[in-house]
């Protein structure tokens, strides 16, 4: 009963979604005037009706109804509660489901309350948002149905990917599915002012917000993605530059160039077909991430719905949705012109600096890849991996890095680099001498070294802007600003940090047996078996010291998980300020030793706390903009109110 | 072929385990779990580890795998560099039995000069486009 | 405002639909290519390595590079922990029987566990070597079991074979044997 009313509730939200969009286009037409009212309640409701289907399909897993294909197929009644909720979205037709959800939602939460833009914008937005999600009905209701029924129910679920079952990832899909998907809204806007041919301030002021709410996300999913592919796979590593990795940072290297270049478009009117190109970038990214993912074209530690036919129905999609976005963008991006210029020393030119050289960050991952894609096709297999991304992003990401120490002081149109001089000597002063220190006393790569001075000249350089200012008449925005340029550095120190400063320790020990590794001293107390809900684990016992102090226990497990049946390691995590204890427990040995891998990480923590740290920024400046937006709403409403009575 | 469907998750060799990749029962090769005694010479296998792919669980470097071939592998590398060889002569050495897959940095060869080549075809590009954007007189 | 006539070129215009045609038809390519995750060896053609493996069961004798001379051989890479391994020892035998010479490279196998192995599925081997940390396995560019490789008379690797042979593909081995003998 539930699956048949979530897929009814589907069925209509796609129908509704058609609607969304012949209403649309006709309302941009002279006669079809009259659609225009019908637009935006039409996309109210298929948010709403979006959502339903998306709830019934979690009630579905939440009672594990083994007589839908989907639930049998992933979930298993001796669960945990919260990992059959997680479920729902850890498989290919849920987490589709969850994608039109979002899109559903992203637009009609956008017809409900947005009204700065020109109604035309507006509609064709809506029908353009509609026109892409549409796509995606269609593979959810003929090639992807969460809904199936079995002819018979099985008497018992095929389970969860043991490595999913953890509280970490439970909630990293949807975090950054509500980033991905959200960009949708940015490529809508876009083509709405396209068709329009609305591209101006107040388009890249309507259009902001959003952005900056799907890229908090987006920034939240990273983060979260990466520290628990970090406890979770065993071995310490945060990023491993593999493609489902790449997949996720391509959007956000996009939203967070369109972030920028949509301030210059807002304060300045320059930027025009460029901000509107990265619109269309941001969410293609987005989309093409999912392809590469889900297609199984690319070599990945990820598994997937490794599904040909609907890599095929994705690539379709791409190519009606970013093809024609694209040829849009030709045909009428000759008309749009780009706007003011401006001198090389000034803020526009600082994030024209900060856009270029995000975009070549973008195309360099882009490109590594699929590059194994592309020389397969010549007949040679090579891989691309840390060794060629690191330094070539490190390559526009140091250059980027600087000028964002000194873009911010920067005014608009021109200014003199004299003016900001002295605001930059304490930051580069610094920055120098750690440079000089560290690259003189100890033997650090020379990324890292790079990293760690940057950072040093960073942390004084990001509040630069908040100088000479009364803090509390700052404006959100600029302190969001602060915040994730902040952010920024303090993510950098963490990441040349751990590169440069990490101590690994694998040791077979004897109970009772005593291993350094950084400024710890751990000693391995005992090894028992426990048991929990769906599976057996042995549990080490380990007391760890910092610097001869008082010992904290950890405990790392070695689990089986019988359904499926998996082992998995689950490191133990001692943190202290200055870096954390990683702890795994490994296998007996025939002596009766057992294998310890131990590493200790100076200031590991921070690279999340960064990204943390950013994703707050971006929050602050959404609630700055929101704010400043509904007191401009209420003083516009009282001008009229008060015109209303004086008219009276 | 159905595999487990599954979204966003990494899902390690384990996942994969076709009857194929079945695990033996012996026990991991000598330098597998172990570090070398000089911390300087771990340091160089450690640093070309990073660089080598697993080919059994191939979407990961043979220092972040518990596959008992990336623990072959890594005694192998060990090994080497124990005995005194040279990190690129051992990447090499594994590059003529597996071909250029088997290691995470791509050569510069006439197939993968692109690579190479894209950061300045980028900043070119960049340059092209810009350089009318900009009104030549600086602030007095 | 005279500076906001300035537009974009018409070439970069249509640039990024010129790159996305090109990421189109790069991942068709992809798409439409059968997939494979095999890795072959790029040591076909070369020489074996030297090496010299202990004897992996009591009744055969070890493996070393100095065995390969004369004419042709199967070398077949196994384990008894692998299960397609068990399901080509039909396949093997019917090649031993058809005459071919076939060693055995036994990799990280237990004797107690490789004697089971072989009393159950039959012994098709001339030579086992225990090949206990991959040694020769690495050395020769294979990356799994099973895997067969035909040595020529000169110790020439002149084929892989990745997977189990299948009884259908009995004749090609043969053929490729025989080709190695010329």
């Amino acid at each position: 009963m539930i699956a048949e009313l979530g897929l009814a509730a589907l069925w209509l939200a796609a129908a509704l979604a058609v609607l969304q969009l012949v209403a649309g286009a006709l309302a941009l037409t002279p006669r079809g005037a009259g659609m225009a009212g019908v637009v935006r309640p039409v996309a109210m409701v298929q948010g709403v009706l979006a959502l339903i289907a998306f709830a019934a399909l979690i009630l579905l897993f939440c009672q594990t109804d083994l007589s839908v294909k989907l639930v049998a197929m992933n979930s298993h009644s001796a669960k945990p509660f919260i990992y059959k909720l997680a479920g729902t979205w850890g498989n290919h037709e849920g987490s589709m489901l969850l994608w039109v959800t979002v899109m559903g939602l992203a637009g009609g939460f956008v017809a409900l309350v947005e009204r700065r833009l020109p109604e035309p914008t507006m509609l064709a937005t809506l029908a353009g948002q509609a026109f892409v999600s549409i796509g995606f009905y269609v593979f959810l209701l003929f090639a992807s149905n969460p809904f199936e029924r079995l002819p018979q129910p099985v008497v018992e679920g095929q389970g969860l990917n043991p490595l999913l079952q953890d509280i970490g990832l439970a909630f990293h899909p949807p975090t950054l599915y509500l980033g991905y998907v959200g960009l949708s809204i940015a490529f809508s806007f876009a083509i709405g002012a396209l068709v329009t041919r609305e591209v101006g301030p107040a388009f890249a002021r309507a259009m902001r917000p959003w952005v900056m709410g799907a890229w908090i996300f987006l920034t939240v999913g990273i983060t979260a993605g990466s520290y628990w592919a970090y406890y979770e796979l065993g071995w310490g590593g945060w990023w491993f530059w593999d493609p489902v990795e790449n997949a996720s940072l391509m959007p956000w290297l996009a939203a967070t160039a369109l972030l920028h270049s949509a301030s210059v478009l807002a304060a300045r009117n320059a930027l025009r077909a460029w901000t509107v190109m990265l619109g269309v970038v941001a969410f293609s990214m987005s989309m093409v991430g999912t392809f590469l993912v889900r297609s199984g074209i690319l070599t990945s530690v990820h598994a997937f719905a490794v599904d040909p036919k609907r890599g095929s129905f994705i690539l379709a999609l791409l190519a009606i949705n970013i093809g024609g976005a694209l040829i849009l963008f030709a045909l009428r991006a000759a008309t749009v012109t780009e706007g003011e210029r401006f001198t090389v020393t000034s803020r526009e030119s600082a994030l024209v600096f900060n856009n270029v050289m995000l975009s070549g960050a973008l195309g360099i991952v882009l490109m590594g890849t699929l590059y194994p894609l592309l020389a397969e096709a010549f007949g040679a297999k090579v891989s691309v991996g840390p060794p060629y991304f690191n330094p070539m992003t490190a390559l526009f990401a140091l250059p980027m890095l600087v000028v964002m120490a000194i873009g911010p002081l920067l005014n608009w149109r021109r200014d003199r680099f004299a003016r900001v001089r002295a605001r930059l000597i304490v930051p580069a002063l610094l920055a120098g001498a750690v440079l000089l220190w560290l690259g003189l006393s100890s033997g650090i790569g020379l990324l890292p070294l790079l990293g760690l001075g940057l950072a040093a000249g960073l942390v004084p350089a990001s509040l630069m802007p908040l100088r000479g200012r009364n803090l509390r008449r700052t404006p959100l925005p600029v302190w969001g600003m602060v915040v994730a340029h902040l952010g920024v550095a303090v993510a950098l120190f963490g990441m040349a940090c751990d590169s440069a400063y990490t101590v690994e320790r694998l040791v077979a020990v004897r109970i009772g047996d005593k291993t350094e590794v950084g400024p710890l001293t751990v000693t391995l107390k005992s090894i028992e078996p426990v048991a929990g809900p769906n599976w057996t684990a042995l549990e080490g016992e380990m007391l760890a010291a910092y610097l001869g102090g008082e010992p904290v226990a950890l405990r790392p497990q070695a689990r089986s998980f019988w359904a499926p049946p998996q082992q998995t390691s689950e490191s133990a995590l001692l943190t202290r300020w200055n870096g954390q204890l990683y702890a795994v427990l490994g296998e007996q040995a025939q002596d009766g030793r057992w294998q310890l891998r131990l590493w200790w990480k100076p200031f590991v923590t921070m690279i999340w706390l960064g990204g943390l740290m950013i994703a707050l920024g971006g929050v602050i400046a959404l609630i700055g903009r929101v704010v400043s937006d509904l007191r401009r709403l209420i003083a516009r409403d009282k001008i009229a109110y008060r015109r209303e009575r004086q008219g009276r | 072929m159905r595999r487990r469907l599954a979204l966003l998750m990494l899902a390690l060799c384990a996942l994969f385990a076709a009857p194929v990749l079945a695990e033996d029962s012996l026990p991991p090769a000598p330098y597998a779990y172990r570090q070398l005694d000089d911390p300087s010479q771990e340091a160089k296998a450690k640093a070309l580890m990073d660089t080598l792919r697993c080919l059994v669980c191939q979407g990961q470097s043979i220092s972040d795998s518990d596959a008992q071939m990336a623990g072959d592998m890594r005694n192998v590398v060990r090994m080497r560099i124990a005995a005194g060889e040279d990190p690129e002569a051992i990447r090499q050495w594994l590059i003529e039995r597996y071909g250029d897959y088997v290691s995470y940095e791509p050569r510069v060869t006439g197939l993968t000069w692109p690579l190479f080549a894209a950061p300045l075809v980028m900043l070119a590009l960049a340059f092209l486009l810009l350089r009318k954007r900009f009104t030549g007189k600086d602030a007095a | 405002m005279s500076d906001t006539a300035a537009k974009a070129p018409r070439w970069a215009i249509w640039l990024p639909l010129a790159l996305f045609a090109g990421f189109f038809v790069l991942v068709m390519f992809g798409l439409l290519r059968p997939a494979s995750h095999d890795v072959q060896s790029a040591m076909i053609g070369k020489p074996l390595p030297p090496f010299n493996l202990a004897p992996a069961s009591a009744d055969r004798p070890g493996l070393a590079r100095t065995d390969f001379a004369g004419k042709p051989r199967l070398m077949n890479v196994f384990a008894s922990w692998c299960v397609p391994c068990a399901a080509e020892t039909p396949v093997l035998a019917e090649l031993a029987k058809r005459g071919v010479e076939i060693d055995g490279i036994a990799i990280r196998d237990r004797p107690q566990d490789l004697a089971l192995f072989l009393a159950r599925n039959g012994n098709p081997y001339a030579r086992i070597g225990a090949d206990n940390v991959r040694e020769v396995q690495l050395a020769i560019g294979s990356s799994g079991v099973p895997e067969s490789f035909v040595i020529d008379g000169k110790g020439t690797i002149r084929y892989q074979h990745i997977g189990e042979i299948r009884p259908d593909q009995i004749d090609m081995i043969l053929g490729k044997l025989a080709e190695a003998a010329k």
